[in-house]
């Protein structure tokens, strides 16, 4: 059985920006430990002298001409925003920290 | 004790497509907020990204023109983080198969040549340009998001300010002669962050380094650089530890400012992107891409001194930018004496670029205006003092020189008969300057020359004003 810690919960939640209660926690733990179980039985298949892959599809280089087009007009991209001002969209404070 | 510096360099640099990596909205610097933006570079559900050919062209163009191995099977991956700057909470990147890997370029510093080394270039979107207001708000515009980016990673292989400065200006030197980016920092297509940590000399393992952000320019690179370099020494010869910061420049106090202090190692959870399938580059296709690179800077710089004549300092002035040494070239085709050409351009053109801002495509003059204004002084027609007259109109307005001549009635004075007069004149009216020469007095016939060259408002031919002077003083 995976052991998937509260503090990894924890630290996962926080990259994902989720706000989870320490009951949640614990329910998530488990859940989390029980799908890692689940996503290593492909550990049990030999891939000796398989070629790895990153993606399901046989495809390769697909890729459109380097052409130019309008789409939408400002009015049109800024009609969702919870709150915009002189063209831009307006968000809380953001002070330099990624 | 005493410190030896390390220092790497990120630098960003946007391409020049038409469109957008991932979409075809306009690539394009300047326009009005949230214009050049689509519902896929919004990042709306439903949309799907798709990889602009010419993106990838531009970036293998790039780790070519850097020494770099292109990589044959490539792919996109997510980098993920919340910003407001970044409507998917996710970057398309590059991470364990980056378009280009083990690049160098050579720089030189105090007459010493040196290799630096490059990591990696990768090929990924750039993110919407944040303006934090004094109002509580943070403004947010799309234009720039999806605008194709490479980064560009160097090995820790500079040790001073200096090197980083001459790094900056080599690899934009570069890129800027490929032609797949404006490399123009006031606009953002060049960005750069600097890494910095000190060891003590024979310490093998490197310090802990600081990352300097909010670097707008190549000179404020070193000289945030030459701050840290101090601030870390005094911090470890007063027995202190250096912490894993990042600091940002602070123009007007040319100070490092600590932003804030790195906890362990980011987590991106990078992964494989499942909206794009990977990117497979064949021989040919990497030919392709090799044969459209044009001559670059150190190959060039070489021609000029070895098959023009120029000097080395001639030459490297000439090479610093794509548009002068383009410039040249088109002026020495269209039959140009090669030494005329490159004074005109170091001298009178350069001095004007520097005094009104301006860059060389925006001046009125052509290579083939100053070609023929050059042959014009070279076959008499004008003198270079006139020469000058001619520039200031063809630089601010441009046009044909020989029309300039002709209607500004500027044509040199050649003819002897016709100068014997304005001699015997300026004589007659300056009696005492004669006495002046005769009694050994050279100024005087500085004087005179001067006289004649007023009267004749600067057109007479000036060797041809001194033989006749000195005949006509002669008769006297």
């Amino acid at each position: 059985m995976a052991d998937i810690s509260k503090e990894q919960v924890k630290h996962v939640a926080h990259l994902a920006r989720l706000a989870v209660t320490d009951e949640e926690v614990d329910k998530l733990s488990d859940e989390l430990s029980a799908i890692i179980d689940y996503a290593e039985q492909l550990n049990e298949l030999d891939t000796d002298g398989i070629e790895p892959t990153t993606h399901v599809l046989d495809l390769k280089n697909i890729m459109r001409k380097d052409e130019a087009k309008e789409w939408i007009t400002q009015e049109d991209a800024l009609k969702n925003a919870p709150d915009h001002h002189g063209g831009q969209f307006r968000v809380p404070s953001i002070m330099a920290d990624s | 004790m005493n410190f030896e510096t390390i220092i790497g360099l990120e630098v960003h640099v946007e391409l020049k497509t038409n469109s957008k990596i991932f979409s075809p909205s306009i690539n394009e610097f300047g326009s009005d907020p949230n214009t050049n933006v689509n519902p896929i570079d919004l990042g709306y559900p439903g949309t799907l990204p798709v990889l602009n050919e010419e993106a990838v062209n531009f970036a293998m163009k790039a780790a070519m023109a850097l020494n770099c191995e292109v990589a044959t099977n490539t792919k996109f991956d997510r980098k993920n983080y919340f910003y407001p700057d970044n409507p998917k909470a996710y970057q398309i990147s590059q991470f364990d198969q980056p378009i280009g890997e083990h690049g160098w370029i050579e720089i030189e510093v105090n007459g010493k040549k040196k290799k630096i080394g490059i990591t990696r270039l990768h090929l990924e979107e750039d993110a919407g340009k944040l303006t934090h207001g004094e109002d509580g708000y943070s403004y947010v515009d799309f234009n720039r998001q999806g605008t194709p980016l490479i980064e560009i990673v160097s090995e820790p292989d500079m040790r001073s300010p200096e090197e980083a400065y001459a790094y900056l200006e080599k690899l934009k030197n570069i890129i800027q002669y490929t032609g797949v980016s404006d490399v123009k920092m006031q606009e953002g297509s060049l960005r750069c962050d600097a890494n910095i940590s000190l060891r003590p000399i024979g310490q093998e393992k490197f310090g802990t380094k600081a990352e300097l952000k909010n670097l707008n320019s190549f000179s404020f690179v070193q000289k945030g650089l030459e701050f840290e370099e101090k601030r870390q020494e005094k911090v470890l010869l007063s027995g202190g530890e250096i912490l894993q910061e990042t600091r940002r420049y602070d123009e007007k106090t040319k100070e490092t400012i600590l932003m804030r202090v790195k906890e362990g190692s980011d987590d991106y959870r990078y992964f494989p992107e499942p909206d794009l399938v990977p990117l497979y580059i064949d021989e040919e296709w990497k030919e392709r891409v090799r044969s459209e690179i044009p001559e670059l800077p150190d190959a060039r710089r070489q021609r000029y001194v070895s098959e023009l004549g120029l000097s080395e300092y001639d030459a490297d002035v000439l090479t610093a930018s794509k548009q002068m040494s383009d410039f040249f070239e088109e002026a020495v085709d269209h039959g140009a004496d090669i030494k005329q050409v490159s004074n005109w351009l170091m001298g009178e053109v350069s001095a004007y670029m520097n005094k009104h801002y301006k860059e060389l495509q925006e001046l009125a003059i052509t290579p083939e205006a100053l070609a023929k204004m050059i042959k014009l002084i070279e076959d008499g027609t004008i003198s270079s003092k006139i020469a000058k007259k001619v520039f200031a109109e063809l630089v601010e307005k441009g046009g044909d020189p020989e029309q300039i001549v002709k209607d500004q009635g500027l044509v040199q004075i050649s003819d002897p008969e016709q100068l014997k007069e304005v001699v015997n004149k300026i004589l007659d009216e300056n009696e005492q300057s004669i006495i002046d020469f005769k009694n050994g007095k050279g100024k005087a016939k500085g004087f005179l020359v001067g006289q004649i060259m007023k009267a004749t408002k600067g057109q007479a031919n000036p060797p041809l004003v001194n033989k006749i002077l000195a005949e006509e003083l002669d008769k006297r």
